[in-house]
């Protein structure tokens, strides 16, 4: 009741004062950097930690170290609400703020990543999406403006599959088997198809997708075909209230959640708690790292929030989604550290940022400097490959907490880099572009 | 080949999940009998009188009071929130718009969603909370009939048992209590009403507080379905086809129009979503309501109008 009286107060004050939110003057050496979230809507619930921990990330820097080697970071939410319209209308009222422009934009949306992909190859400013996004743009060559860190979608397709394969007791055993994947029905959700028709017959699986329409409140009909389908797993690739509808649904008609394997936008905690108990078993892929405090957080503690600076209660720093955003916010960090070597420390333009992007190279000592060690490994991204690395783990809801219960997988490449090249060099025919050499490429 | 027994599960499912439509298609039809506006923020008035009943319940639990206590004190603070909301709507909005047409009150209302939904969510939070009043798991019945059975899942039948409550309830209100046949009066033509000396703010309050207490009702079910969360709100585009199809003024509409396109949903996913590709049940039921309105343009049980020119 306290937070509700204080929210009471905060929304009593902004009545009578009318306040407005603005961000503040740009200075000439800052570097500014857009936040493209929703806090509200029916994804909030997931976009709000995602975006908190981003926020705190960067407000570390600033206030830990003085900005990236003394250029402070000049930061502004724009609320997309998840919907493709309000995030291009965010990335274009953004893009030209502070001396340079905005250095990369992270709409944390597929459909709005699709929607810019082309815009912002014009403009000239980078598109990081971590862990979603295109996945043929993984392929630098035909994408130089994209970064698909970390893991697309195919990648995640292929360390499911693997797992799968691994409870099964091996590849050969996923012959006959039955894969549904319920799927939330937007670009977002359709990305993983085709690569899971690849794998459905190279392995002889059967592979059925089930649509789910946004936001996907009413998943009766899904789970009744499930029923009578009896699918041996069933992959959920959703987001928002989806992901524990689903689970809901599941539990309603008895099938067993430790059947279930979501993708890693369908692990976090807002994800299970709403199911309660029928979320015991449940299991969802990781993006490397999950839940948990880390010496980055110390720091977090220490520089952000014990100055009361912090974007959500302490008790929520360490969830898997405020984690996913500041291991986003500090590979977007790291990629100007890394520009400002090449061009000096100042504030870079999307150019200069991207170049960066694409040479950023964090080994485990550098991880361990930043306090990231235990939740990532090493990156590397190049021309060739903007994605970096593509490994994964499986997590499990016992209930209470994830556990962690598998080994690291790696996405293969031998399976995925064709469909990337034959859709992404489609890509680049159909929209006339030259692919780059990256022979060439420094 | 479609099995009986799949084919009865899924048309025993989809009516059951109709009814719940039903319970937020109602609130819809209350406002409109008796005032004609249009109210768009029904959806909105789910979430808020959701999330003042779960953080309330939370609150009342972690002080240590029996669930049940928490349960009554809970509802009891949702409902003062609904009639807090009902008065300043008819304060602020309603009332002051009196004599405009109803494009600019159903506008109006449009309004009123943004506002409640966006105070909601700072007062109360825009978290996800579970909510858990009802059984939601299943009953298998005639297992010896077909393989596996027929699913019916128990929260559905809670949601049904409460729908057929408050119709009951509802139509005693309006037929046989005093504020109910000034409710018609109200609907018919307000300002005769006003001649003859029932209070039309007063009503109006009546009918916006009836309708957040039909939205507390909706959100206990829903909100044990999903969590109380922001996508509740959705439901509202749930309860448009059901409005369209069962009329906007028919209380027992609200309800068959729910078991129409509940069922006709639910079968169209199911049997003819995947041969064109799935995820069709949302426009769906937009286009069984789209069929009623070319053959019956005030529903199947809304009113005829018929003006003298």
């Amino acid at each position: 009741m306290a937070n509700i009286a204080r929210n009471l107060l905060i929304l009593a004050a902004a009545i009578l004062s009318g306040a407005v939110f603005t961000a503040p003057a740009a200075a000439q050496n800052e570097q500014f950097i857009p936040i493209l979230s929703y806090r509200t809507g029916p994804y909030a619930v997931n976009g709000a930690p995602y975006a908190n921990g981003v926020a705190d990330y960067y407000n570390l820097i600033n206030e830990r170290d003085g900005g990236i080697n003394g250029v402070k970071l000049l930061v502004e939410e724009c609320e997309t609400s998840y919907a493709t319209d309000k995030g291009v209308e965010c990335y274009e009222r953004l893009k030209s703020k502070g001396p340079t422009g905005a250095a990369f934009v992270n709409p944390l949306s597929t459909g709005i990543t699709f929607a810019l992909t082309e815009k912002t190859t014009a403009d000239k400013i980078p598109i990081i999406t971590m862990g979603y996004g295109r996945a043929d743009s993984k392929n630098g060559a035909v994408f130089p403006y994209n970064f698909p860190f970390l893991g697309t979608y195919w990648s995640a397709a292929d360390i499911a599959i693997q797992h799968v394969a691994k409870e099964l007791g091996g590849f050969d055993k996923l012959k006959g088997k039955k894969i549904s994947l319920l799927y939330h029905d937007s670009p977002y959700g359709k990305e993983p198809i085709p690569m899971l028709q690849v794998l459905a017959k190279k392995y002889g699986f059967e592979f059925t997708p089930i649509p789910v329409t946004h936001p996907g409140v009413e998943q009766k009909s899904q789970w009744l075909a499930i029923r009578q389908n009896r699918p041996d797993y069933v992959l959920v690739w959703g987001w928002g209230v989806m992901n524990s509808t689903a689970i809901k649904e599941a539990a309603s008609v008895a099938y067993p959640r430790d059947k279930m394997i979501g993708v890693w936008w369908s692990g976090a905690e807002p994800d299970v708690t709403p199911a309660g108990d029928q979320a015991t078993g449940y299991k969802s892929l990781m993006l490397q790292h999950g839940a948990g405090r880390f010496p980055v957080h110390a720091d977090i503690e220490k520089y952000v929030y014990a100055k009361g600076k912090g974007s959500t209660e302490p008790g929520k720093v360490g969830e898997v989604l405020y984690n996913r955003g500041i291991v986003n916010a500090m590979l977007g960090v790291e990629a100007i550290r890394k520009a400002q070597e090449k061009f000096g420390q100042k504030p870079l333009t999307g150019e200069q940022v991207r170049w960066g992007l694409e040479n950023l190279n964090l080994s485990d000592a550098r991880l361990q400097e930043l306090g990231f060690a235990g939740m990532l490994k090493p990156i590397r991204i190049s021309c060739a490959d903007h994605e970096g690395a593509r490994d994964g783990r499986v997590q499990q809801w016992d209930g209470k907490g994830w556990k962690v219960i598998s080994d690291w997988y790696t996405a293969d490449e031998a399976l995925i880099d064709p469909l990337v090249n034959e859709v992404s060099t489609k890509y680049a025919a159909d929209k006339k572009l030259q692919p780059r050499d990256c022979t060439k490429e420094s | 080949m479609i099995a009986l027994g799949q084919f009865l599960e899924v048309l025993i499912g989809g009516l059951m999940s109709g009814v719940l439509y039903s319970l937020v298609a109602l609130g819809f039809v209350l406002i409109f009998k008796a005032s004609g506006v249009f109210n768009y923020a029904q959806g909105a008035m789910v979430l808020l009188a959701g999330l003042a009943l779960v953080r309330a319940l939370d609150l009342l639990i972690a002080q240590g009071f029996p669930f049940w206590a928490a349960i009554v004190l809970g509802i009891g603070f949702a409902a003062a929130i609904m009639a807090t909301t009902a008065w300043l709507i008819e304060r602020l909005v309603i009332g002051p718009l009196v004599n405009q047409d109803a494009l600019t009150l159903f506008m109006s209302t449009i309004g009123v969603t943004f506002v409640l939904e966006g105070a909601a969510e700072m007062i109360f939070g825009s978290d996800v909370y579970p909510l858990r009043l009802f059984p939601t798991d299943a009953w298998f019945v005639f297992e010896g009939l077909f393989p596996g059975g027929i699913l019916i899942n128990k929260l559905d039948v809670w949601g049904a048992l409460i729908a057929g409550i408050l119709v009951a309830g509802l139509a005693l209100f309006f037929q046989h209590t005093k504020t109910g046949r000034a409710l018609r009066a109200v609907a018919d033509d307000h300002l005769a009403a006003h001649s003859v000396g029932i209070p039309i703010s007063w009503i109006w309050f009546v009918v916006w507080l009836v309708a957040g207490l039909v939205a507390l009702v909706a959100a206990t079910v829903w909100g044990t379905k999903l969590g109380v969360q922001f996508s509740i709100t959705f439901l509202a585009l749930k309860a448009l086809p059901v409005l369209i199809i069962g009329g906007l003024t028919s209380i027992p509409g609200a309800i068959a129009g729910g078991l129409i396109v509940g069922a006709g949903e639910k079968i169209a996913e199911v049997f003819l979503g995947p041969s064109i590709g799935g995820g069709i049940e949302y426009w769906f039921a937009y286009v069984l309501a789209l069929a009623v309105l070319l053959v019956r343009p005030q529903g199947l049980f809304g009113e005829r109008i018929i003006e003298r020119i």
